[in-house]
């Protein structure tokens, strides 16, 4: 009963993984027969490229700024709806709707919204929103990192509110016998207990964060002038806008490589499921 | 946003005095995380208020009007204008790519989950089948896209629906089987026995005590990869070509570039994307809930 899902796997999971290390060493335009083998030319034109490290620095970027946006505040609302079962329903279901929106629909709305001629800071006559914001490399990038955040920190929140239900109430009622205050219970409390809650977190938005493409592509097309242009984005302008097969498949074999020891570092830091990593991407 | 940061960042805000903590725990005020919570529901709403809203005015009132002031003249113009436009066509195509690759993906995930948690402790086979979809877990889909366009090319399936749905099924798999197994390992293994017993076969078990004990599991998983197919970008991207073949969220990029003069009927069309996701989700809110808390809380 298990082999019609081993089969479907296999052909577009598992025989693509291979099939990508493959192609690096090819050279194949992406329409015509011919691919032929060109040994590790690909590997040094990507290694050698300029673009390559600024593409890396890009998604660690994103990542690290995404990630210290999203944990903080995440966990704060997390705490908060766990102990409070009126907005957790309410909040439940409203925070859910940044989920249920495509990234291209999301994408979509915020370069209207930011629009520095008709957008919301226009409109309302904010001048600090007046700006230009997808139009400037910095901006450009803090607008991604702003979006990303507004899609998952309300799933962040969740995951957050699940793992503040499961502390016991016997650890806080000890520590108000023994006269700690609210900060000092949720530093020595809520925190340390949140430890494999907050590895799962932040695993799937670390993990993640390498994945990032539809966002990126429909908001900024990787630009301006390559600010935004992240590995995923990296690869497919190579690949399929290049015509490069050869070194997109290279640079698509980093990302892997860079997902994988990413999930297994965040592991050894005591998280136990690294395995769920997939999900915020795809 | 950042007023909650720096405020939490010095702590004068979070210290409640000692006396306040006497009270029992649930009933305490959080203020930080409340605020924090409400300040970002107020992110969250703004934008969609923002999209609805938009998409009932007419083009000039959307020019000349506070951008978060309610339409002055409220209109259905711009539905009708994207629903005259192609809008059906794409929607069908959506439809039938997320139901065509979601049925088969959770049926096939089923069965493979029933196979793994029934036969592992003798099958040394299933026992590695279950390690190549968690391995699965952590592949991501744009790494190995460059292979999967190559391969639908072989296939001469490139620029057809059925290239959308056959990697997606692929990609559904690892974490519906991880899922399914999960919730099925829970079931008594007396309930297996019983059944075993009154001489039902593994297929009669399979759908008769797995399926409906099964059932909140299979709601969970529905709806999240019908959440995932549906606004699936990249895949219709690279595997089509031509408009016939464009789901939304593919429609929605090129709308936008197409009637970027007329942002009340984006706006209607996002609004319209996101309608059936919506009613699904309505629907199985509270199961897709407990399962992803469950699943991620601990």
């Amino acid at each position: 009963m298990a082999w019609p899902a081993l089969i479907a796997f296999t052909i577009f999971g598992i025989v693509p993984l291979f099939g990508v290390v493959a192609l690096s060493f090819t050279s194949w335009n992406g329409i015509s027969e011919q691919i032929s083998l060109t040994g590790l030319d690909s590997w040094k034109t990507v290694l050698s490229d300029p673009g390559l490290p600024h593409a890396l620095w890009v998604t660690f970027l994103i990542m690290a700024l995404s990630w210290l946006a999203q944990t903080p505040l995440s966990i704060l609302i997390g705490v908060f709806i766990a102990a409070h079962k009126r907005y957790r329903a309410l909040l439940a279901v409203l925070f859910f709707i940044p989920l249920l929106l495509s990234q291209a629909a999301i994408a979509i709305t915020y370069k209207m919204l930011l629009d520095p001629n008709f957008g919301l800071g226009a409109g309302l006559g904010f001048e600090f929103l007046q700006q230009n914001w997808l139009g400037e490399e910095n901006l450009a990038l803090g607008v991604v990192v702003f979006v990303v955040s507004w899609q998952w920190i309300p799933f962040h929140s969740l995951i957050y509110q699940g793992g503040v239900r499961q502390i016991p109430a016997s650890m806080y009622e000890a520590a108000e016998i023994d006269g700690a205050g609210r900060v000092r219970q949720f530093f020595s409390i809520t925190l340390p207990q949140l430890k494999y809650t907050i590895i799962t977190s932040s695993t799937l938005m670390v993990v993640g964060s390498l994945t990032f493409f539809d966002l990126i592509w429909v908001l900024t097309a990787g630009g301006p002038s390559d600010a935004t242009r992240a590995l995923a984005v990296d690869m497919y302008q190579t690949g399929f806008k290049a015509a490069l097969m050869g070194p997109a498949s290279a640079i698509a074999v980093i990302l892997v490589l860079v997902g994988l020891g990413l999930a297994l570092l965040l592991r050894r830091l005591g998280g136990r499921d690294a395995t769920a990593s997939q999900l915020e991407g795809a | 946003m950042t007023t909650v940061l720096d405020s939490r960042a010095t702590g004068k805000v979070a210290g409640a005095p000692p006396a306040r903590s006497k009270r029992p725990r649930i009933l305490q005020y959080n203020f930080l995380g409340g605020l924090a919570g409400w300040l970002w529901l107020l992110v969250v709403i703004i934008p969609i208020y923002w999209i609805v809203i938009t998409s009932f005015k007419l083009q000039n009132d959307y020019y000349d009007t506070s951008p978060l002031a309610p339409p002055a003249n409220p209109t259905l113009e711009n539905y009708r204008f994207v629903l005259e436009n192609d809008f059906v066509r794409y929607f069908f195509n959506s439809v039938i790519v997320t139901v065509g690759s979601v049925v088969p993906a959770v049926v096939v995930s089923f069965m493979a989950a029933y196979a793994i948690v029934r036969g592992s402790a003798t099958s040394r086979f299933l026992r590695s089948v279950n390690s190549v979809f968690l391995m699965g877990l952590a592949i991501p889909l744009q790494a190995v896209i460059i292979p999967v366009y190559l391969i639908i090319i072989k296939l001469q399936m490139y620029d057809t629906l059925g290239a959308i749905i056959l990697p997606s099924i692929a990609f559904a798999i690892p974490l519906s089987v991880l899922v399914l197994s999960n919730f099925i390992r829970d079931v008594p293994k007396e309930l297996f026995e019983s059944m075993r017993m009154d001489g039902a076969t593994e297929w009669g078990t399979l759908w008769r005590l797995a399926l409906p004990l099964t059932r909140p599991a299979l709601v969970t998983v529905t709806i999240y990869q019908g959440l995932q197919v549906w606004n699936g970008f990249l895949l219709p991207l690279i595997l089509t070509q031509t408009p016939e073949q464009r789901t939304l969220p593919l429609a929605l990029a090129s709308f936008q570039g197409q009637y970027s003069v007329n942002i009340p009927a984006v706006l209607a069309s996002v609004v319209l994307t996101t309608l059936p996701i919506l009613t699904l989700y309505i629907i199985g809110r509270r199961q897709l809930l407990s399962g992803l808390t469950a699943g991620f809380g601990k």
